[in-house]
């Protein structure tokens, strides 16, 4: 047992600071994101989600550049793309995408001109890299509060506002007729969906967060039918992608090319997307079960119905 | 189930379907469905929304295979090129910020499954004036589609399926949505090309009286069954309660016909409504 | 200089006119998508020591498909979600093995248009040039599905294969490009005048015209102020971009309420 667990964890994997740090930052981080991104899958807003991240390393780059810690800079940005988006965007699916692509190109074009100001102002030129492609190991132990509060303020917005959010996601014009105000709740999801790509942001970086706010949730939403069962699932399938990426990348160390580790965020990301690939596979199995199952039942079915008296007319 | 005994001119039918039954996902969404339309007729297909109606659609144009029975179009086994079907469908995805004109759609009908791009735009500009003359639609030829009524869009779409000169036009629920004005233009548009053009006109909706006075024949589908033949023949409460599988009645009341469940003893009355069609046919469940 | 002036013409011609469909098709997430993600392929072939724009081509067609097969199965914004990360995760553990990675992910990221060398423009007009022909080739299909994929699907048009055939073009745009002008320039070329050409003009063919005008216009503004002002190009790109869309938008709703009363 234990050279499993010493074949597992390389020595000094639980004693390391930063390594504990990164497993709880990383834990709250997917949690919210996994609920979070239920939505985002259910609304179909996967591209908003993206595009926010993105934009949002326009504001890392800028507050980077202030020298404040980059979440900040990262949540103000993501927070008025948001609502750039929802006012630009109308309702009409086309025109939404539209919008979302124009905020982020923007966006983009924001965070090149910050970026380049960054690396001509300090003379590092890794700050491009850290910011948009972010490392778990490097998250600073002071926000780490800031962090698991912002997330649980989240999650508790998200409790309060769950039930109309659900019947707006499925159906907008229900909503509105069951008296939901489906815009102020449209708008507020963004904002929170802001913040949780934020989140994510800060731990695997700007361009890699819709991993962990897309990932775990599609990946539930093919396991389990309930959606509050999904929420959960959802932050389950993130955790255990963060911290088994956490494990992987120390462990890394000793992979070629020795003495150089592989960055978390490239472990986090696969790990998401081996596993919606795996439960699409479960549930194309259990579907071809189902099917085998039923295909006895027309026969059953059809020699049954000459008594139906549908078949009398 | 065909109600008129099967006539000799059967080879003639332009759509002969044959006891088709679809299982879609383990559930029984078509049973033994039969009919025939001969060229030039106007004919429904009735039945609430998920009685099977754009399976059948779909079946017909080969984009569903069936698990039973065969399907004929003018005369030979459907397949997907069929160039005798023209199709209108439901749901199409036009958006007021699309730049497409009404010309532009109906040009599409035209040779949109083609490769390359379109030329001599002289002989197509003609061919989709014409068009849209027929289907009185020549005032809002250059209007942005998306900024159409949900009337003149129905129109551009029936040019759209009609330039390419189908002698079968399928049309699914393209009442759906439409005022009253709008509905009768169209089912008035709709009678005049079957007429004309001989073109055999198949029609999907949920409320059958808009169609009643140009119908010739209806097929009336209910949970995936159907029972075929004229408004006169299909309309009586034995064939539809048989449908349902409880009893039905049938009220005719002003001309208009309202189908209605029932129990022993009076039935559930529905108050027909203005426009029924946003009613559907009117199965009011027993209290 | 005048490389660039050649290069950023040419780009702007293929980001107008493939755009126009984009914009049509409701696929800017994937345009997103397939060069942001390539530019994982060019840092694995930096590591490896072959053309980036080989690994650019690889990754950027390979996305394409991806793309295409995953969302066949699944939500397509959320296979095109998925593809992008994955690409991207590549290329941030391509980067981390190689040495002086930070300077290469910003040329990629945000382009190096004002330093075009001579040699990279006839595999840019070569490629420009399959892209317009395949755009031609596909014109009337892509306009079909677009509108009513299940009369595209009656008549024997794949939508899907249609599709996929798009993605494709998407990627050769990508390959093409992203080494010159950045995933950044690239996509908000796409975007932009397309979304504006859209908004200003009612038939097809001038709404690619327009397109193609306006990307011209835009690059060669971006290029010019760039140069005085020394800041990336890609930030003037990305504006001017949402800048016009913006003033479209506005233009037409006021001459909409204008005539709306009457």
């Amino acid at each position: 047992m234990n050279e499993v667990l010493s074949a597992l964890f390389a020595p000094g994997f639980f004693a390391s600071d930063p390594v504990r740090a990164a497993l709880v930052v990383g834990a709250v981080v997917a949690l919210v994101t996994g609920a979070v991104g239920v939505f985002t899958v259910i609304r179909g807003q996967a591209f908003a989600g993206h595009a926010l991240g993105e934009v949002g390393s326009a504001g890392g780059s800028a507050a980077f550049l202030g020298g404040a810690n980059p979440l900040w800079g990262f949540m103000g940005i993501a927070i008025v793309a948001a609502g750039l988006i929802e006012l630009l965007g109308l309702h009409r699916p086309r025109a939404r995408d539209v919008a979302t692509g124009l905020v982020l190109g923007a966006g983009l074009g924001l965070a090149a001109l910050f970026l380049y100001l960054d690396a001509t102002s300090s003379s590092t030129t890794g700050v491009a890299v850290t910011i948009l492609f972010g490392s778990l190991f490097a998250v600073s132990q002071q926000m780490l509060p800031s962090i698991v509060a912002l997330s649980a303020v989240s999650l508790l917005v998200m409790a309060v506002c769950y039930r109309m959010l659900l019947l707006s996601s499925l159906s907008s014009d229900l909503a509105a007729a069951r008296g939901v105000p489906v815009r102020a709740i449209g708008i507020a999801y963004l904002v929170i969906m802001a913040v949780a790509v934020s989140l994510a942001a800060e731990t695997i970086g700007a361009i890699l967060a819709t991993a962990l706010v897309v990932g775990p949730p599609a990946t539930a939403l093919r396991l389990t039918k309930r959606p509050g069962g999904a929420l959960l699932v959802a932050g389950l399938i993130g955790v255990v992608a963060v911290w088994l990426g956490i494990v992987l990348a120390y462990d890394s160390y000793y992979w070629p090319p020795a003495g150089h580790g592989w960055p978390v965020s490239f472990f986090v990301v696969a790990l998401v997307f081996v596993f919606y690939l795996v439960a699409g596979a479960l549930t194309g199995i259990a579907q071809a079960l189902r099917k085998r199952r039923w295909e006895t039942a027309p026969r059953l079915a059809a020699s049954g119905c000459a008594e139906h008296p549908g078949d009398a007319v | 189930m065909n109600v008129p005994a099967p006539d000799p001119s059967a080879d003639d039918a332009i759509l002969n379907v044959d006891g088709v039954g679809v299982w879609l996902a383990g559930r029984e969404v078509l049973r033994d469905v039969r009919f025939r339309i001969m060229p030039g007729e106007f004919t429904g297909l009735i039945g609430s929304n998920g009685a099977g109606k754009t399976t059948l659609f779909r079946v017909i144009l080969g984009l569903q295979t069936s698990s039973t029975g065969s399907v004929l179009v003018g005369g030979r086994p459907r397949n997907r090129r069929n160039p005798i079907i023209g199709y209108v469908p439901q749901k199409i995805f036009l958006d007021p910020d699309m730049p497409l004109r009404a010309r532009d759609v109906v040009a599409l009908g035209l040779d949109g499954h083609r490769l390359g791009v379109p030329l001599g735009w002289g002989r197509r500009r003609k061919a989709v004036d014409s068009m849209l003359d027929a289907v009185d639609a020549r005032r809002f030829a250059d209007a942005r589609v998306g900024n159409l009524s949900g009337g003149e869009q129905q129109r551009v779409l029936i040019a759209h399926a009609l330039i390419s000169r189908p002698r079968l036009l399928l049309l699914d629920e393209p009442l759906a949505n439409l005022d009253i004005g709008a509905e009768g233009e169209v089912v008035a548009l709709l009678a005049r090309i079957a007429r004309e053009q001989r073109i055999a006109v198949f029609i999907s909706a949920h409320d059958v009286n808009p169609l009643l006075p140009v119908m010739d024949r209806l097929v009336y589908i209910a949970a995936g069954k159907t029972a075929s033949g004229t408004t006169a023949e299909v309309i009586r409460p034995e064939v539809l309660s048989a449908l349902y599988g409880q009893h039905v009645d049938v009220l005719r009341v002003h001309g208009r016909i309202l189908v209605v469940a029932g129990t022993e003893g009076p039935p559930a009355v529905m108050f027909e409504q203005p426009n029924s069609a946003a009613v559907g046919p009117g199965i009011a469940s027993p209290r | 200089m005048v490389n660039t002036w050649i290069a950023a013409t040419l780009v702007a011609v293929i980001a107008g006119a493939v755009g126009f469909f984009v914009v049509l098709r409701g696929a800017a997430f994937a345009a997103h998508a397939i060069p942001h993600g390539a530019f994982g392929g060019a840092a694995g072939a930096v590591l490896i020591g072959v053309n980036p724009i080989a690994g650019l081509g690889v990754f950027a067609v390979g996305g394409a498909l991806g793309i295409g097969w995953l969302g066949r199965r699944g939500r397509h914004d959320v296979a095109t979600a998925l593809a992008l990360v994955l690409m991207l995760g590549l290329g941030a553990l391509f980067l981390s093995f190689s040495v002086e990675y930070a300077a290469a992910v910003y040329s990629l990221l945000f382009g190096e248009v004002l330093g075009v060398p001579s040699d990279e423009l006839l595999p840019i007009a070569g490629l420009g040039i399959a892209c317009i022909a395949a755009l031609a080739v596909l014109y009337r299909p892509l306009m079909l599905t677009s509108i009513a994929p299940e009369v595209a699907e009656a008549r024997g048009v794949g939508a899907q294969r249609i599709e996929t055939g798009f993605l494709l073009v998407v990627a050769l745009a990508a390959t093409m490009t992203v080494p010159v002008v950045g995933v950044l320039l690239m996509f908000s070329l796409m975007i932009g005048p397309a979304a504006t050409a859209g908004s200003l003009t009612r038939s097809p063919r001038n709404a690619i015209a327009l397109s193609v005008l306006l990307a011209l216009a835009t690059v060669w503004l971006a290029v010019a102020v760039s140069y005085l002002t020394n800041l990336p190009v890609g930030f003037f790109v990305g504006t001017l971009g949402a800048v016009s869309y913006g003033c479209a938008r506005i233009w037409t709703a006021r001459r909409r309420g204008r005539t709306a009363p009457a």
